[in-house]
């Protein structure tokens, strides 16, 4: 990794001796999972606990005529057979839909299918049992007379008045539209050369190495429910718990030890989830669901079905004039719950251009039903739909008018000094630095030398490809993103910190941890702060119990967000900490400082007291320190944006492949990513994520793709014919930074767990487009599969 | 995602294992490696009332030149195949074709002689006993019978072998003087099915075919011993009569729509495949260039 | 039809003596019959490698195994080579180079990196990357996790050195 960082104006509190902020240190909980310690919701067991599975629909949209679950109650080992009607009576249905997105809507949605399936995969029934194995095999045994009805498949006729509306009540399949028209996008067209394309997205889906995982306890001698499950928002599962259950907060406690991937896969609420936690209530004991593969597939949230056409007007000096789209996707049956399934849609009209000065810019967004699984947030939602179109239209002009793509980049990013500025669609951008990282990045992948060794080997027949792609990513989501339109989805975390007897610190974190390095971050800034060495310093998240309420770790705001609330919260300890110091000392606190465990001075560093000492003092022998002293050894804070709705980043990536133009195979040969999280709390955790994110996006660039036929069945619901990215066609991926902080936090860090998803695809396919341009073949689909590429080449 | 139940029986000899399958008829099935039947059992899309073990049947592991041919026991795993040096004197085809099968775990477990009954058309080892001329040994009620190799596969999972059956041994004759091999395969990663495979076996003497069996694999519903080869053999090898031959190759071919490929997509890799094959074999990469275009 | 059959292994070195039904699998049987829930459970159709064991010194997917054929045989999981310090260095290369984030395919990654280094003591990217190829791991990009056993190996020969 390489930094390119402004110069410090002045110290802050991050910038102290022994400073753990800007090192890599290993993560303090990865011994545990190192050696089969995790404590997963999969491998949970609990005193009575049932299993439940449950029967799906195996049609995409169905009439539930009847259920005959009498043989399979008669079943060894089988405890209940619950319906959809029975389930009504624990927990209510929802409706996945936010005020300010305007016009959205959605139906009802039950846990258990009441009357009518409309996916395939829906849950129809559930088999509780002794064990998973004996409730498969009496799922075997319930009978459903079913009556097929007509699915809705194919977005793009969803809207025809010949197709059967799906939800009646909803009038038509429409979930919901936007639109904007900046600038004068008919007039900058009219003097331009205009560029048009179809970018088509496949659908794909998180695939969590654990699947989802949920262990509900209802104690009914408590009247409280215990939920464990391996979520990235405990405080929203319990809000949403209460609700339906008819519960209040106080009675739901969420606790989520590790979880195997998330990825904004276990960031929502699924409705066989709301089942398992109604199930253990009506049945009064703990009920364990852990989704099978095939399960995962055909419920886990799918993203990105989008088709999108695009436009894009460029003057012949490579002034880009505007850009235009219209955009498509296919939501499935339901708007997801609570997050909604507009957002994908909202994002890819909000970022479209994003990068670039052009001010015309006009979007059509429409969101539409269908019967298929659900679509909703993954990893990166919207940027990597919104990164592809604009990218791949910036390449398309580029080589209409015969201009290098990093020329025509040049001459159309947003300048690193005019900021702040919005975008056109009204994105406030505080400080980006687009034309630093594309300089970092040439520098990185030696440009120059890579286009002669292009030309060169062209001439040998072997035909590889540079694609570039500048991208903007949104992260510290505040209240905007989902407050405002009445989701109780808190958008603020909060941290305490408290020094224990023996000097050592605890800190309660309402952010999660799922891989990220959430309690490292917390760990190093706490540490950094108090002047507390790492290894003292232990972080206790995941759990509505025990730590402050907050929003999780989602949307790139872990470190931003909850890193701030870290910092703060340290900050007053470290001041309560002094305070008692100097009493102690009978000294000032501005004349003191920690350092390394011990109280010093702060002039000369002299060791005055260790905070293991002040501990023993404070909690035992507090009849010692002066009177009026009542020592405070722990700090609550709290923290949300307010200033800026989003702390966007930027940053771009750069792909070099080779196409085998005979067979149509992709070898991926290395990828460069420079981008600019603002403050780096930890290099190693940030390289990792962008590492982790870019090969997401090169599953979907080249493998990932749930194929559904006509009548709406997934017919690749499994991993041998889901195609994951496996370690062997990935390339190694080389990471720059710069970096501009945020003002609006005294960390000054921006999120990063998605910049690597956003740019990725759209890398990729600039770089195969760019080696197939001798052939004069370009393609705007994704994946790029042997059969896509040897279709573009005329050669099938 | 578990296993229906089913009953076990571990076979302790081959006769104890032939009067099992004779007592359960189609109701069973005989475990091996496993590593295609447990898949299946997990997803319920198979679930046999019970399983005949015979993995514990040490006559049927191991690898032997007997004569002029090597003999390799039905239970040889994949792994051993990748290591024996018997394999890599006397048929490097299966060696060069084993690299290809799935992940390490997977060899370790895996056998040839559960691949080969299994018949799966996208799996490398069938083609390769089709391209090497091997024979088939099974043992039956009625005793042993020998298959040819191009006899024995008859369909998608579908061979020669009765339900009463249990295949046995692989017969392969071994490498004579001049003798070549090539395998590649278009897998979309690592270790997964070919979308289109080759496993060619040759005997090239002064720049010429004497002899040529190409095995196809994933073109059709069974390992494919292509006809086109002959329009090769005894002749001198040009773009035309290569052409020619890739030609008859995508006549000869009934590919499969799948969601990898069509039915066009596999011709043309099949011929691309066969092009690259004769170059590599032949030492001329001239011939590699595209005769599709 | 289908009865507890007797089964009689070492696991990490303990003898155990077990009735089980023949379609429990050897993941579900290390996971819920003994506990040992290091070894994970990702697709139980044998691709992702989570559930990756050791029988008989081979690596071996644990789901695609029945428990009933582990009789007789030595199976180790991620805790026995954990307990023994077989791949203490190499779990150290891995804290020290982050080549896990969730930690759900890293008793799997361990296994089958351990094995590689086991056939071939110097391997290059290419084959780690290969050997691992069986392997999921939905978090890393796989890069750390080629460092880790890339620097493992260079450690040992040095070692050895």
């Amino acid at each position: 990794m390489t930094v390119t960082r402004a110069p410090a104006e002045t110290l802050s509190v991050l910038d102290r001796p022994n400073s753990y902020i800007g090192k890599t240190v290993p993560r303090p909980n990865l011994d545990r999972l190192l050696q089969g310690r995790g404590q997963y919701v999969s491998d949970l067991e609990l005193p009575r606990m049932a299993h439940v599975v449950f029967l799906r629909s195996p049609y995409a949209h169905a009439r539930i005529v009847a259920i005959d679950a009498d043989a399979a109650r008669r079943m060894s080992g089988v405890i209940a057979v619950v319906t959809g009607r029975e389930l009504e009576a624990v927990i209510t249905p929802w409706v996945g839909v936010l005020s300010h997105l305007k016009g959205l809507k959605s139906a009802p949605q039950h846990a258990i299918a009441v009357d009518r399936a409309c996916w395939q995969g829906e849950a129809v029934a559930a088999i509780v049992a002794t064990s998973r194995a004996a409730a498969e095999d009496a799922m075997e045994h319930v009978v459903v007379d079913y009556e097929e009805l007509a699915a809705v498949t194919d977005m793009r006729t969803a809207l025809d008045p010949a197709t059967p509306v799906i939800h009646a009540s909803l009038g038509d399949n429409l979930a919901f539209e936007r639109t904007l028209d900046a600038g004068d996008v008919d007039q900058a067209l009219s003097d331009s050369e205009v560029v048009e394309a179809e970018f088509v997205f496949g659908r794909h889906t998180g695939v969590t190495l654990e699947p989802r995982a949920v262990v509900a306890d209802w104690n009914a001698a408590e009247a409280r429910l215990t939920i464990y499950q391996g979520t990235q928002a405990p405080h929203m599962v319990q809000n949403i718990a209460a609700l339906h259950l008819r519960l209040k907060e106080a009675q739901v406690r969420v606790v989520c030890k590790d979880v195997g991937g998330s990825f904004g896969i276990k960031v929502h609420i699924y409705a066989d989830e709301m089942a398992t936690y109604a199930l253990s209530k009506l049945l009064r004991r703990p009920i364990k669901f852990v989704a099978d593969r095939v399960e995962s597939f055909n419920t886990d949230i799918h993203a990105r079905d989008h088709r999108c056409r695009g436009r894009i007007g460029v003057r012949s000096d490579g002034t880009i004039t505007a850009f235009e789209i219209d955009d498509l996707t296919g939501i499935g049956p339901y708007s997801m719950y609570p997050r909604t399934s507009a957002i994908e849609a909202n994002q890819v009209v909000n970022l479209v251009g994003g990068p670039y000065v052009t001010a015309n810019y006009r979007a059509r967004a429409r969101v539409v039903f269908q019967n298929k699984n659900v679509m909703c947030q993954y990893r990166a939602v919207g940027h990597p739909i919104a990164c592809s179109i604009t990218e791949g239209l910036v390449d398309l002009a580029a080589s209409k008018i015969g201009m290098d793509p990093v020329e025509i980049r040049r001459r159309n990013l947003i300048s690193d000094d005019a900021y702040p500025c919005a975008s056109p669609s009204g994105m406030k951008f505080e400080q980006l630095s687009h034309h630093a990282s594309l300089a970092k990045l040439l520098q990185m992948m030696d440009y120059g030398a890579l286009r002669a060794e292009q030309a060169a080997l062209r001439t040998r027949n072997i035909h590889r490809g540079i694609g570039f792609a500048s991208f903007i990513e949104v992260t510290n989501p505040s209240a905007t993103f989902y407050g405002v339109g009445g989701a109780k989805i808190s958008s603020q975390d909060g941290v305490a910190v408290r020094l224990d007897a023996q000097g050592s610190v605890i800190c309660q974190t309402s952010i999660t941890e799922q891989g990220q390095g959430s309690e490292s971050l917390t760990a190093q800034i706490v540490g950094s702060v108090l002047g507390v060495s790492m290894e003292r310093v232990r972080v206790i998240l995941g759990d509505t119990d025990n730590t402050p309420y907050g929003g999780g770790t989602w949307a790139s705001r872990g470190a931003g967000i909850g890193g701030e609330a870290a910092l703060q919260a340290a900050k007053a300890l470290r001041q309560n900490i002094l305070d008692v110091a100097a009493a102690i000392l009978q000294s000032r606190p501005a004349g003191l400082d920690i350092v390394n465990n011990r109280i010093v001075n702060a002039d000369d560093g002299a060791p005055r007291i260790e905070l293991n000492e002040l501990a023993r003092i404070v909690y035992f022998r507090p009849d010692t320190l002066p009177p009026g002293i009542q020592p405070e050894l722990m700090a609550t804070r709290h923290f949300v944006p307010r200033q800026y709705p989003f702390a966007f980043t930027n940053g771009v990536q750069a792909s070099w492949l080779e196409v085998d133009t005979e067979t149509g195979f992709v070898t991926l040969l290395k990828h460069w990513v420079v981008e600019d999280c603002g403050t780096i709390i930890n290099p190693q955790l940030v390289d990792e994520q962008i590492r982790g994110g870019v090969v997401q996006g090169l599953g979907a660039a080249l493998f990932e793709k749930c194929i559904y036929d006509e009548r709406g069945q997934l017919t690749n619901a499994n991993m041998a014919d889901y195609l994951v990215p496996m370690s062997g066609e990935m390339p190694d991926i080389e990471i720059g930074h710069v970096v501009s902080p945020t003002q609006e936090t005294e960390l000054g860090a921006k999120g990063a767990g998605e910049a690597g998803t956003a740019g990725a695809a759209a890398a990729v396919a600039n770089a195969v487009n760019d080696a197939l341009r001798p052939f004069g073949a370009t393609i705007t689909e994704i994946p790029l599969t042997p059969q896509v590429i040897l279709t573009a080449l005329g050669r099938i | 995602m578990k296993a229906a139940a089913f009953a076990y029986a571990r076979a302790t000899s081959v006769m104890n294992a032939l009067e099992l399958l004779a007592a359960h008829g189609d109701r069973a099935k005989v475990l091996s490696g496993g590593q295609s039947l447990m898949p299946a059992m997990n997803l319920r899309l198979l679930s046999p009332d019970i399983l005949v073990d015979v993995g514990g049947l040490a006559e049927l592991r191991g690898i032997a030149v007997r004569g002029n041919l090597l003999v390799v026991g039905a239970l040889t795993r994949h792994v051993d195949l990748l290591r024996s040096p018997e394999v890599a004197l006397h048929a490097s085809l299966l060696r060069d074709a084993v690299a290809h099968v799935a992940h390490p775990a997977i060899r370790n477990r895996g056998t040839i002689g559960g691949s080969l009954a299994h018949a799966d058309p996208a799996s490398e080892l069938p083609a390769c006993v089709v391209a090497l001329g091997a024979t088939i040994v099974v043992r039956g009620p009625a005793g042993e019978r020998r298959i040819a190799a191009t006899e024995f596969f008859k369909g998608i999972y579908e061979t020669a072998l009765s339900p009463d059956e249990l295949l046995v041994a692989v017969e392969v004759p071994v490498a004579g003087r001049g003798a070549t091999f090539f395998f590649q395969e278009y897998a979309r990663r690592h270790g997964d099915y070919a979308v289109v495979g080759l496993a060619a076996s040759a005997v090239v003497a002064a720049g010429r075919f004497s002899d040529l069996r190409l095995g196809f694999f994933a073109v059709g519903d069974r390992p494919l011993l292509a006809a086109a080869a002959g329009k090769l053999i005894n002749a001198s090898v040009t773009s035309a009569l290569l052409a020619e031959a890739a030609t008859a190759l995508a006549d000869e071919l009934d590919p499969q729509e799948d969601q990898q490929a069509s039915p066009a997509m596999r011709r043309h890799l099949a011929t691309v495949l066969l092009r690259r094959c004769v170059a590599a074999l032949l030492a001329r990469s001239e011939l590699e260039a595209g005769v599709t275009r | 039809m289908s009865v507890p059959v007797p089964v009689s292994l070492l696991v990490n070195g303990e003898r155990i003596d077990a009735f089980v039904l023949p379609r429990l699998n050897l993941a579900d049987f290390l996971r819920e019959n003994l506990k040992l829930t290091g070894t994970h459970v990702g697709c139980e159709h044998g691709v992702c490698g989570a559930c990756t064991v050791r029988v008989d010194g081979e690596i071996v997917r644990s789901c695609l195994m029945l428990a009933v054929q582990a009789e007789g045989a030595s199976v180790e999981t991620v805790e026995g080579l954990s307990d023994s310090g077989e791949i203490a260095d190499l779990q150290a290369a891995f804290r020290e180079r982050n080549a896990l984030q969730c930690g759900y395919c890293t008793p799997g990654m361990l296994m089958t990196a351990q094995d590689l280094l086991k056939h071939l003591p110097a391997p290059d990217r290419q084959a780690i990357r290969e050997h691992l190829s069986g392997n999921y791991c939905r978090c890393t990009g796989y890069q750390a996790i080629v460092d880790a056993v890339e620097a493992t190996a260079r450690m040992r020969a040095e070692r050895r050195a």
